[in-house]
């Protein structure tokens, strides 16, 4: 059980990793939202399954509610991260920010 | 299944045709999460759960559930919870994709962003709301703008990211929503 525990939360902070590595090589503001916005969402999955796995080791009501409320997080991140970047990249095209291409890299 | 928020101008108002579904099913949602919350199952806790739920869901009811038709619903919300595996399937490949360009040593000739524009065959705001959700959610792919005819702009990270919208995704969305 322990290894399982273990496995998803390596594979969470390899995502959390990414994430943060991705906002600092992609080239412009939208394109550094996608590793920003997204990889975290999938790394917060795997560290939360992790945790909620790791409390429901013994078994009990009390455990199992937490487990139960650690998955209800995942599930507000969930509805909350793509409209939060929805939101800001459509502050961005409002104020009128013009998306990284590889035309203009070429000019 | 039509768009709810655009009928609310009809004559009859939505309170005076709604039925005693949404409220119980409002009810029951609030119940669960305050179990959940809340954690103890003595009279007491429960008793005020009972309560403090019967409130909220009698004042909030039909915001939860705009719309007056609870016949089709029960199957749309089974459908939508078909819909959910496939989603998360999807986001995973899409993140693992997302995870190799940002690792890749040569990121900056992979990548290609570019904003998609295409019309979406859906009509009903709840079917474009979850369609441009699933598109956000999928990564490499991001919704810049919706509008109430269904016109989509997508910035993609790159080429393979763009290139399956609409595609099935706008399939499974309009199914779970019989469109």
């Amino acid at each position: 059980m322990n290894i399982i525990v273990i496995i998803f939360l390596v594979l969470g902070l390899i995502f959390f990793t990414g994430g943060s590595v991705g906002i600092i090589r992609f080239p412009d503001f939208y394109s550094r939202l996608h590793p920003a916005g997204k990889l975290d969402t999938t790394g917060l999955l795997m560290t939360m399954l992790a945790a909620a796995l790791y409390t429901i080791q013994d078994f009990s009501t009390e455990s199992l509610l937490t487990g139960l409320k650690i998955m209800l997080i995942v599930v507000f991140v969930f509805i909350t991260g793509p409209t939060a970047t929805h939101a800001i990249v459509d502050a961005g095209i409002r104020a009128g920010l013009r998306p990284w291409t590889k035309k203009e890299k070429a000019d | 299944m039509g768009s709810s928020a655009l009928k609310h101008n009809s004559p009859k108002s939505p309170r005076q045709t709604r039925s005693i579904a949404p409220f119980l099913l409002t009810f029951f949602i609030l119940f669960g999460i305050w179990l959940l919350l809340s954690g103890r199952f003595d009279g007491l806790h429960i008793s005020l759960g009972v309560i403090s739920c019967l409130i909220v869901a009698f004042l909030s009811s039909d915001l939860l559930f705009t719309s007056s038709e609870t016949k089709g619903m029960t199957v749309t919300w089974l459908r939508f919870l078909r819909y959910i595996p496939w989603l998360l399937h999807q986001v995973f490949l899409a993140n693992i994709h997302v995870l190799y360009l940002t690792f890749h040593p040569r990121m900056m000739d992979l990548i290609d962003p570019e904003i998609i524009r295409f019309r979406s065959k859906l009509k009903s705001n709840i079917s474009l709301l979850t369609f441009a959700n699933s598109i956000t959610l999928t990564p490499g792919t991001i919704t810049v703008y919706v509008s109430v005819y269904g016109d989509f702009q997508v910035h993609a990270i790159d080429k393979p990211s763009g290139r399956p919208l609409p595609g099935e995704m706008e399939e499974r969305v309009g199914r779970i929503f019989s469109e």
